[in-house]
């Protein structure tokens, strides 16, 4: 690996280590839950950002693969499965037999047995790939406007269907979801003595997914990206698949996503319809648009600062707005992101000349 | 079914249908001068009721109607003229992504003046219960007054481009923008033209089902998601098609509620007929195949 790679994934390191450290030394802690929440949006950005930026797909029906992960998750472990159980249902008895049911008791001291989180976990990918492989092949032969509102279809459709569909709790979402215990010792919940863990759970998990991204960027499938989003056909001429290419990237980006929702409905213990809503994939592709499309690092930052923000409430009754009006004014002055810019770029020089 | 329901839901299906063809034409307008499809479309149609109603506190209901057109006529050019005009051939992703930021703030500025509760124009003639007996279906005479408003107007839209010399001139534009040009036509003021023009339709179509379907701040979307469907499946850029395209929507769309599909997933069967469109025919149910070979999709 030459410098010009590590470099960036080592500040990036260094970067969410100290902004744990800061919170902590200035006793404001309780930043740490705005900040776990906006790492796992960057988890669901970066991906976004492969799609978006390397291989010049838009895609306005990301928030669907998070809420497909998400509410995977929470419907099978808020499944009380102990009177299936005791009837003798086949699956469940097997299950039982495999160890993959828990037990718990609800706050009413009622008695649970759900599905073992990381089975959840599991179905929610295996469902998110099935579905992105079976939208993806379809959709990704369109371009432009065509593409735009055939995601933002599927993004609306998923969205009908968790408001519709009474065992995804209609209007009221899902509440009351478990901790995912990864290991034991480490286990994804809200709780207050937990934060600091659960911070570097979605630290980590982010980091793996970056460096995931990053390989793959400056690998023979980062520079056939690079092709098809420049010239497409001449990317085609020159023997790259290109649109298999882009279903594969189409893929990985919706599994991220979905690694994101179901991480996120366990850290938050529940999720809602709104945010399988088409605001959330508009706010998703406005952040990636903000940091420069085909900028992974400048996506991220962008991705954590404004997520943060929102979530602290700092744009109040606002909130979409700010983000329209940024996508606006990112669109009109400065299409290739803010890290662009020419005062940027001046700046950048200067470093490189002294 | 019996006939007074089947013509119960005939109606049902011409009034939505007709409204859908109403922004698929705007839809079009726009795409023929400029070749993006403008996902703030829905918004004017908001904007027009939403402004008619105001107005008609203040000055009788005609008079409301016609200056909360030439209003949102006005803001149509404006948009235009403040965030496209100046642009040097902007990429298509840019476009969609400027328009998509446009309906967002257009429908949070519309969310914090007039608020999110559900606003209506008071009915044209008659009321609520009033009804006129067509086919054995009753009819409210407010769906008449819809029809008679959006046929009219795909008439003179019709007229306007085959016989002004405005209408020609977009046309021109729309057909060859070089030629256009090199005639002497300003393309760019067509364009803004263009804008002005479907904005302005927009805000018809929504002060006439205002009184039916109500108007609320958030109801841009659902209409341009609807809009586009229908101007995809009549082929894009194609009006005409379009008044035939969206009419068969509409009747889908009503029918299938009438054999007791859930209501929530109305807004499904629209978008999964966009999307069998776009895979199978993708010039639409209409468009000529080999002219759609020259257009990206």
């Amino acid at each position: 690996m030459d410098s010009k790679k590590t470099m960036p994934v080592l500040i990036f390191a260094v970067v969410l280590v100290a902004l744990q450290v800061a919170t902590s030394l200035s006793g404001r802690d309780y930043y740490l839950t705005q900040l776990t929440m906006s790492l796992y949006t960057c988890l669901l950005i970066s991906g976004l950002c492969l799609v978006m930026g390397y291989a010049g797909q838009l895609s306005l029906g990301h928030a669907g693969f998070f809420a497909i992960g998400g509410y995977t998750s929470a419907t099978l472990t808020t499944l009380n499965l102990t009177s299936a159980l005791e009837g003798g249902n086949g699956l469940v008895v097997l299950l039982a037999k495999l160890g993959l049911l828990v037990s718990g008791t609800s706050l009413f001291g009622e008695e649970l047995l759900y599905v073992q989180p990381w089975l959840a976990f599991v179905l929610a990918i295996v469902i998110t790939t099935v579905v992105a492989f079976l939208v993806g092949i379809p959709v990704l032969k369109l371009k432009g406007h065509y593409l735009a509102m055939a995601t933002l279809g599927f993004g609306i459709i998923i969205y009908r269907v968790v408001l519709a569909v009474e065992i995804f709790g209609e209007a009221d979402g899902i509440s009351d979801v478990p901790g995912f215990t990864l290991l034991p010792g480490l286990t994804i919940n809200g709780e207050m003595d937990n934060r600091v863990i659960n911070y570097y759970i979605a630290a980590g998990v982010l980091f793996l997914g970056v460096l995931l991204l990053q390989n793959l960027i400056y690998s023979r499938v980062g520079r056939a990206l690079r092709a098809i989003h420049g010239a497409e056909d001449a990317a085609n001429a020159m023997g790259i698949n290109t649109s298999r290419y882009k279903l594969y990237t189409f893929v990985i980006s919706a599994i991220f996503a979905a690694v994101a929702g179901v991480m996120m409905t366990h850290y938050n213990g529940g999720i809602a319809p709104a945010d399988a809503g088409v605001m959330k994939s508009v706010r998703y592709v406005a952040i990636v648009a903000i940091g420069g499309m085909a900028s992974l690092w400048g996506a991220l930052s962008m991705g954590a600062v404004l997520t943060f923000l929102s979530l602290r409430g700092m744009f109040g009754s606002y909130d979409d707005a700010v983000f329209g009006v940024i996508l606006i004014t990112i669109m009109l002055f400065a299409p290739h992101g803010i890290l662009q810019l020419p005062f940027w770029r001046k700046f950048k020089k200067s470093a490189k000349d002294e | 079914m019996p006939l007074e329901l089947f013509s119960q839901y005939l109606f049902a299906g011409i009034t939505y249908g007709i409204i859908y063809a109403i922004v698929a034409i705007g839809f079009n307008i726009i795409y023929n001068t400029t070749g993006i499809i403008n996902f703030a479309q829905g918004e004017f149609v908001m904007l027009g009721g939403m402004i008619s109603i105001s107005l008609n506190s203040l000055m009788p209901l005609p008079l409301a109607i016609v200056c909360a057109v030439f209003i949102t006529m006005l803001f149509g050019g404006l948009l235009e003229i403040v965030f496209i005009r100046w642009l040097e051939s902007p990429s298509v992703l840019r476009m969609i992504i400027i328009t998509i930021g446009l309906s967002i703030v257009i429908r949070e500025v519309a969310l914090h003046i007039w608020g999110d509760g559900v606003r209506a124009l008071p009915y044209f003639t008659g009321n609520v219960v009033s009804s006129v007996q067509i086919l054995g279906a009753s009819i409210s005479p407010q769906v008449l007054w819809a029809l008679a408003v959006c046929s009219i107007m795909v008439l003179m839209l019709s007229l306007f481009f085959k016989f002004t010399s405005l209408g020609r001139e977009m046309q021109a534009c729309a057909s060859n923008r070089l030629a256009a040009t090199l005639c002497g036509i300003n393309a760019r003021n067509m364009v803004t033209f263009s804008f002005m023009l479907s904005a302005a339709i927009g805000a018809v179509a929504g002060c006439v089902v205002s009184p039916i379907t109500s108007t609320q701040y958030d109801m841009g979307t659902g209409l341009a998601i609807k809009g586009f469907t229908v101007a995809v499946l009549g082929g894009l850029g194609n009006s005409m098609a379009a008044v035939a395209a969206g009419l068969l929507l509409g009747i889908i769309e009503a029918f299938s509620v009438g054999v007791g599909f859930p209501l929530v997933f109305q807004d499904a069967i629209a978008i999964s007929i966009l999307l069998v469109i776009l895979f199978v025919r993708p010039h639409g149910l209409f468009g000529n195949k080999e002219a759609a070979g020259l257009k990206e999709f």
